[in-house]
């Protein structure tokens, strides 16, 4: 069997298995040999680390230093803060200086909290997590803490947390790690696979242990046979029955992890539904191997491998990079910018975006940091309006009809973009790819997704406002009642007392004696402050 | 000491009666109407509408006696939807009721704030907390932004702060318009 996956491509006939085709998808220049050319470099610890409390989905973390804190390799800097949520640890030893906002990757080129560290060079570790070499004796619960504790998320680019991932539930037909990588330019799974290969195989055994079953797939596009051969090479020597690798065949969005797993096994995840509905739960083969450092090496995940290519860096390349460090950095590490360097862009070809500075850190989520010229960005065209070709519904991964839902997103009829399917849009980009008229679905979906997340939390604060409001009307009505109700009781007892003097005489005596415990009152406060 | 509990106990009771009778008394049997209405005001209750709060203003729509267009806080969005669920035309706001503005919310100077209560009175969700002569602050979560107590802060400690965008609230803009022949 591995005699054939040596053979390169011939390694398709490994997958005994029948593949099935998912619905729509796009062919893509891949532009991977870019940046495979060369092995994984290590790049050094930058002078200074910039780590945001939140890399992940869910709530930010909370920081657990302060400024001036001396902190080490791999200490716990931040802490998850609810259920959905990742700890942060300090990639490398040094000075925690400061504790505030600081450009963040991210579309909007906003500002978030940040932990920066002054690094003191020695990368000094800390002596915290336990390597835990014989989890085949722990349980699930235990192995998903220690996955918790070391702040992993998914290293695909979505940054989900794995430990959440992991609860997924009980009876689950198989774990399938995601190798497919179908995005243009990235190629740091490639690589790890390449290189690091039993280090995959580790993280797959020890997920397989914490979900308590028996089958894990790893599946890989066929345009990786150097990562096919690698992979098969540690499997052979592992000579674990549970593991199987699937070549499948290239097409993008195939990484998308519905997608991967209609391929594999002609199931389809329903619209709104995740992946352990129909028993299935993927990982990236990245996430796998940080597993495998996480448990056996008790290492949190403090660096990532990241694929920095495009004409417009120096010298392409796959980097294993610190979390932290910032993208200058790395670009430098890499022989810098090339002449006609215009723009940065983090992620891959198709679902990357712009960076407003180079001074951003590379995250959690970070797979690729794309350097292109002119001329590896073809220039969007302006749009023409739409024809009804139909061809964004052909190509369309999610069953979608693109076509309709950007009229529905464009008149910012949002009720029927989201009964059209619009959270089903997995912003995949492959309409916009063959539109024939050039409209920026994508785009449009994207505004409409946030649209709709806006007026969902305008929806929030305003009935909490009407909730006030009403509250407040009923406490002044009640208070004017009040009022009214005292002043009549008062005119009834002073009617009553200008008829009946010793009644009189006992409000008086009455008045006077509150007057008094008033006076000792206050001279008692007094006395005791 | 007794009578001081008496007093806080009559207290009680009077208002406790005068709470319950006024539940039933001002229940408001809500109009089906004015309830959608009500549903699409911002709820700033800013009374710029020149009614006292979003509700009265939905009242007086379903009325009649009010057009579509005053509300500044809500602008455009909220009148194309109130054009929509009561099938009127759409008018731009009124300029007479003011101007949209960016969302903000009111913060308290603290060392300035002599503690005189009048913003409190002021506030229509009882946003700011407080006691007589204490230093006052606003809850930022439950501010609408309404502006009322501004004028009533005898020392102008009140200011307006815009309300910053963070990851969470950012929106991807709206792709710009470019199709040639095929405006909205
Ligand atoms: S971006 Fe959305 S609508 Fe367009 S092809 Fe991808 S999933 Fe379908
Ligand atoms: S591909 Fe473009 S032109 Fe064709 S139907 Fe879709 S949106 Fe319209
Ligand atoms: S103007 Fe102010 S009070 Fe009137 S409806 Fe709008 S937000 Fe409510």
């Amino acid at each position: 069997m591995a005699e054939a996956a040596r053979k390169g491509r011939g390694g398709r006939t490994l997958s005994a298995a029948r593949l099935f085709k998912f619905h729509g998808g796009v062919h893509l220049e891949g532009h991977k040999d870019i940046a495979t050319a060369r092995p994984i470099q290590v790049a050094g610890v930058p002078s200074r680390l910039v780590l945001p409390l939140n890399q992940h989905v869910g709530g930010p973390a909370e920081a657990l230093v302060a400024e001036g804190d001396k902190v080490l390799r791999g200490q716990p800097i931040g802490r998850p803060t609810g259920y959905v949520g990742a700890g942060v640890h300090a990639s490398s030893s040094g000075t925690v200086i400061a504790i505030r906002d600081h450009p963040v990757p991210h579309p909007s080129g906003l500002t978030a909290p940040c932990v920066v560290i002054q690094t003191d060079g020695e990368d000094r570790s800390w002596d915290g997590y336990d390597p835990l070499s014989n989890y085949r004796t722990l349980n699930g619960p235990a192995l998903r803490a220690r996955v918790r504790e070391a702040g992993l998320v998914g290293l695909g680019g979505a940054a989900f947390p794995t430990a959440v991932k992991l609860s997924a539930g009980s009876g689950l037909k198989a774990l399938i790690l995601n190798g497919a990588e179908c995005e243009p330019y990235i190629c740091c799974d490639d690589m790890l696979l390449r290189e690091r290969a039993s280090e995959v195989i580790a993280g797959a055994q020890a997920l397989l242990h914490a979900l308590e079953i028996e089958r894990c797939v790893i599946a890989i596009e066929d345009d990786k046979p150097e990562a096919l051969t690698a992979l098969n090479a540690a499997l052979e020597q592992e000579a674990d029955p549970r593991l199987r690798v699937v070549v499948v065949p290239c097409l993008y969005p195939e990484g998308g992890e519905k997608q991967l797993i209609q391929v594999l096994t002609g199931e389809e995840v329903p619209a709104s539904g995740v992946p352990p509905d129909i028993g299935y739960l993927v990982h990236n083969v990245g996430t796998a191997a940080a597993v495998a450092r996480a448990v056996l090496q008790g290492e949190p995940l403090i660096s990532r491998i990241v694929t920095v290519t495009g004409s417009g860096v120096a010298r392409p390349g796959n980097v294993e990079v610190r979390l932290g460090t910032p993208v200058a950095d790395v670009i430098d590490a890499c022989g810098g910018y090339t002449e006609d360097a215009r723009h940065l862009i983090m992620g891959g070809g198709m679902m990357g975006f712009p960076l407003a500075s180079a001074e951003v850190p590379v995250i959690k989520a970070t797979n690729c940091l794309l350097i292109a010229t002119e001329a590896d960005i073809r220039p969007r065209q302006p749009a023409l309006p739409c024809i009804r070709c139909g061809e964004c519904a052909v190509a369309c991964p999610a069953h979608l009809l693109p076509q309709q839902l950007y009229w529905h997103a464009r008149s910012e009829n949002l009720d029927a973009a989201t009964e059209t399917g619009l959270f089903d849009c997995i912003e995949c980009g492959s309409c916009d790819v063959v539109c024939p008229s050039n409209i920026p679905l994508t785009s449009y979906f994207r505004f409409a997704k946030a649209e709709v997340f806006a007026r969902e939390r305008e929806r929030v604060s305003s009935d909490l406002a009407r909730e006030r409001f009403e509250a407040r009307e009923q406490r002044l009505a009640a208070e004017a009642e009040a009022k009214r109700a005292k002043t009549e009781a008062r005119k009834k007892a002073l009617k009553k007392a200008g008829e009946d003097s010793s009644t009189r005489k006992a409000m008086i005596d009455d008045v006077v004696a509150r007057s008094k415990a008033r006076k000792a009152d206050a001279s008692g406060d007094k006395g005791s402050s | 000491m007794l009578i001081a509990v008496l007093a806080v106990a009559g207290l009680a009771t009077v208002l406790g009666l005068a709470l319950g009778y006024a539940a039933v008394r001002f229940r408001v049997d809500s109009d089906p109407v004015v309830d959608q209405i009500d549903a699409l005001l911002p709820q700033t209750q800013c009374g710029q509408c020149t009614y006292a709060g979003c509700r009265p203003y939905a009242e007086a729509i379903a009325g009649g006696d009010a057009e579509i267009n005053q509300c500044p806080p809500g602008g455009e969005t909220t009148i194309r939807a109130l054009a929509d669920l009561l099938d009127r035309d759409f008018k731009p706001l009124n300029p007479e009721h003011g101007t949209e503005k960016p969302p903000a919310l009111a913060v308290i100077d603290e060392d300035t704030c002599i503690g005189c209560t009048l913003c409190i009175q002021a506030c229509p969700v009882d946003a700011i907390l407080g006691a007589g002569k204490q230093m006052h602050t606003v809850i930022a979560a439950e501010c609408t932004g309404c502006e009322l107590c501004l004028p009533p802060c005898p020392v102008d400690c009140i200011i307006m702060e815009p309300v910053p965008t963070t990851l969470e609230t950012w929106k991807w803009p709206k792709p710009l318009a470019r199709a040639v022949g095929d405006e909205r």
